[in-house]
């Protein structure tokens, strides 16, 4: 079992002539993903790794029945690339394409939200179901089919958290690569929702990073709606406030968005953080421990207490982000992000 | 990417936003010039890329030319926060009756554009959202439909009692708006918004930041960019197609990824060193990157080591190794050099190395403490 794509996943790559496309339409062929087609405006009837290309989505559909599309076309088509396979019915589409302009986003969210269907990033990896099917560019040869289900903003950082699961024998369901910008089709609650009800994860991994208040969000649902452990890691604790870290959605604003504060929120409610991601699989079994006593318990363990080792440095966080979190609140914080550091006097004349 | 004041302003009377006039000085006698012209008593503003200018002396009010030349001799030069001032927009100083605020931002929780006005304006608006939240009006607007007049009216309302003040201060809201879409904004401020003696709303600050995923469709933003007011090695970087940041510390990073790069620095941190910077070099496999990674790191004196993490997927070791290779001979490093290279051709990549014979760890923790031994670090 696994979410959003498994073996029935029919799946074509929209700009499968290009470099990236190609290359990785070859991979995920090769992985053994039902790549059924591909599309690149005016290349229609030619051919890509075996994989017939289409001029248009609709055409490929109709064709191929396929029922996911990933998207490697560049930024400035890249949009574009996602109405067209919304309207063309695909329900699943995930988009690799890093540089979309955050404005173009915001505007065909609604548009894929009205129509039923699910998109995956933009600027992520895609996603991988072990043993099932790959989409997006995610390395086949770190994962292992299993029970932990996966889900990061983040690429080489889940690459390192996925390889550490392997390396101890702990295989995953789903890795999902959500993507590392401002808007972004499907976020952290979407996937838990999906990893709590899909009956073979046991077990939950989430890779945060700073910037937005994704994870707190997170935090606060998982409290409410999932009884499977989670295990959380948040990078960017050395990161500078008002500096974009790589990732056009990893930026502190206006004092809000750190790592202290999303470790702070997860802290709070019972979500052990790794301090790297090669903890992660060691706290994973700890929890998994604790959880096979009263099944109960799992739900109620606010304080789970986290490896004596690395206590002194968590609690300090906590302690000092706490504050801070109770003093801004929600609303202000975007209030927060507009108002950087703007000031200017004035003198009558 | 940040723009300054008066090339925010420019984009602002670009789409009908009124703003008191004004022109930009880099000397004294410039400034004098300008001050000279306007004939009437004028602010001397700093042009940097920092906020708290006031605070930091870096605008003062002059009564005449000769005032504005002193002021523009001191000001220009001044360190603001870690910025040296090479500009300062010498604009007309208006006779202010009421100071709001207005802005939009994009919200990332409802992905809408928001837009927030406040009567208190003027002021730190931070302060005013955490101590006084309702004087704060915010208003999320559905990015397909845009923003519709009547939405900006029920904003105005809310900052003026005066029905001519409130058309045009709505006017300014719509514009404002659009300019928000046109020129790919992340934030767009006026603060303050003002009202003077003469009745008019004038936009007495702005501020754009600029998405820089929008830039490439930007040309005239792109065209504002002062390389001046920059990092050099920042801009050398982006140049070089990395995502740099520079920092404080003594251990210099070079890894794959923005996730990972972060990772490694927080694990810098928690071993005991500093990282001395931020640095992605990205998906693609090109060892020039390397290169250009490996000399800005270099350049920067406080840096006692460099670690390199490398975890292959679509970046190849073996095409990273050799970027080492060559970076190795063309700057020939004096302080260690540590690597760990793992995932696609990881075989080749330290098969390449031999020729430099560098340490190397095999897990990212391994490399990060190694990193911080051999930087000699307590």
């Amino acid at each position: 079992m696994s979410v959003f794509i498994n073996t029935k996943t029919r799946l074509i790559v929209q700009g499968i002539t290009g470099r990236d496309g190609s290359f990785h339409a070859e991979q995920m062929k090769a992985y053994g993903t039902k790549v059924v087609g591909g599309v690149t405006p005016g290349k229609g009837g030619t051919k890509v790794a075996g994989i017939p290309v289409f001029n248009t989505v609709e055409e490929a559909v109709a064709k191929t029945r396929a029922n996911a599309s990933v998207i490697y076309v560049p930024p400035s088509f890249a949009i574009d690339a996602i109405y067209e396979a919304v309207n063309a019915g695909i329900k699943t589409i995930v988009c690799i394409t890093e540089g979309i302009p955050a404005n173009d986003m915001m505007k065909v969210y609604p548009y894929v939200k009205e129509h039923g269907a699910r998109l995956v990033g933009p600027n992520c990896p895609g996603l991988i179901s072990p043993g099932e099917c790959k989409v997006g560019i995610m390395p086949g040869t770190i994962v292992k089919k299993g029970n932990v289900g996966v889900v990061s903003r983040s690429g080489t950082l889940t690459y390192e958290a996925i390889w550490a699961l392997t390396m101890e024998g702990m295989g995953q369901t789903t890795c999902i690569g959500i993507g590392g910008d401002q808007v972004i089709g499907t976020n952290f609650i979407d996937c838990l929702e999906a990893f709590q009800a899909d009956r073979s994860t046991k077990a939950i991994v989430m890779i945060g990073e700073i910037g937005g208040s994704d994870e707190e969000e997170a935090a606060a649902y998982i409290k409410k709606n999932v009884t499977k452990p989670v295990v959380a890691f948040i990078a960017g604790q050395t990161a500078p406030p008002g500096k974009r870290m790589g990732h056009a959605g990893a930026i502190i604003s206006g004092g809000t968005g750190t790592a202290a504060e999303k470790i702070a929120a997860l802290n709070k409610v019972g979500i052990p953080v790794a301090f790297s991601p090669t903890e992660i699989p060691q706290l994973m079994k700890e929890l998994l421990k604790k959880s096979k006593k009263p099944k109960a318990a799992v739900k109620k363990t606010t304080t789970r207490k986290k490896p004596a080792a690395k206590k002194t440095v968590r609690k300090k966080t906590t302690a000092k982000k706490k504050t801070t979190v109770k003093k801004i609140g929600n609303k202000a914080r975007t209030l927060k992000k507009a108002a950087r550091k703007k000031k200017t006097t004035t003198r009558r004349k | 990417m940040k723009i300054h004041e008066y090339q925010a302003k420019e984009v602002f009377a670009g789409a009908g936003i009124p703003v008191p006039g004004g022109e930009v000085a880099t000397t004294p006698t410039e400034a004098f010039e300008i001050a000279q012209r306007f004939n009437t008593p004028v602010m001397v503003k700093s042009q940097v890329h920092v906020g708290g200018r006031g605070k930091a002396g870096g605008i003062k009010y002059a009564e005449n030319a000769e005032a504005a030349k002193v002021l523009a001799q001191k000001i220009l030069g001044m360190d603001i926060k870690g910025l040296e001032v090479k500009k300062v927009l010498v604009t007309v100083a208006e006779d202010i009756i009421s100071e709001s605020y207005v802005g939009i931002i994009l919200d990332r929780a409802t992905k809408k554009p928001v837009i927030m006005v406040s009567p208190a304006g003027g002021v730190d608006i931070e302060e005013v959202a955490a101590k006084t939240p309702e004087k704060i009006h915010k208003l999320y607007v559905d990015p397909v439909l845009g923003l519709k007049p009547f939405q900006a009216r029920n904003l105005a309302y809310k900052l003026y009692r005066d029905i001519g003040q409130v058309r045009k201060a709505a006017d300014i809201i719509m514009k404002l708006y659009g300019v928000f879409w046109s020129t790919d904004a992340s934030l767009v401020e006026i603060n303050p918004l003002i009202t003077n003696t003469a009745g008019e709303v004038l936009a007495l600050d702005a501020k754009i930041n600029i998405d820089d995923n929008g830039l490439y469709r930007q040309p005239v933003i792109e065209a504002m960019r002062d390389l001046d007011a920059e990092d050099p090695y920042e801009v050398e970087a982006r140049e070089g197609d990395l995502s740099f940041v520079k920092l404080d510390g003594n251990i210099g990073c070079i890894v794959n990824g923005a996730g990972l790069a972060m990772a490694t620095m927080d694990l810098v941190k928690r071993y005991g060193g500093e990282p001395a910077n931020f640095l992605d070099i990205g998906g693609s496999s090109n060892p020039q990157k390397v290169v250009t990674a490996m000399n800005i790191i270099l350049s920067d004196p406080k840096v006692r080591a460099i670690l390199i993490n490398i975890f292959g997927g679509i970046t190849r070791c073996d095409d990273v190794a050799n970027g080492i290779v060559a970076a190795f001979k063309q700057l020939n490093p004096t302080v260690p050099v540590v690597v760990r290279l793992t995932g696609t051709n990881e075989k080749e990549a330290y098969r390449i190395l031999k020729s430099v014979n560098l340490p190397s760890a095999d897990t990212l923790d391994d490399v990060v403490k190694k990193a911080i031994e051999l930087a000699g670090v307590e």
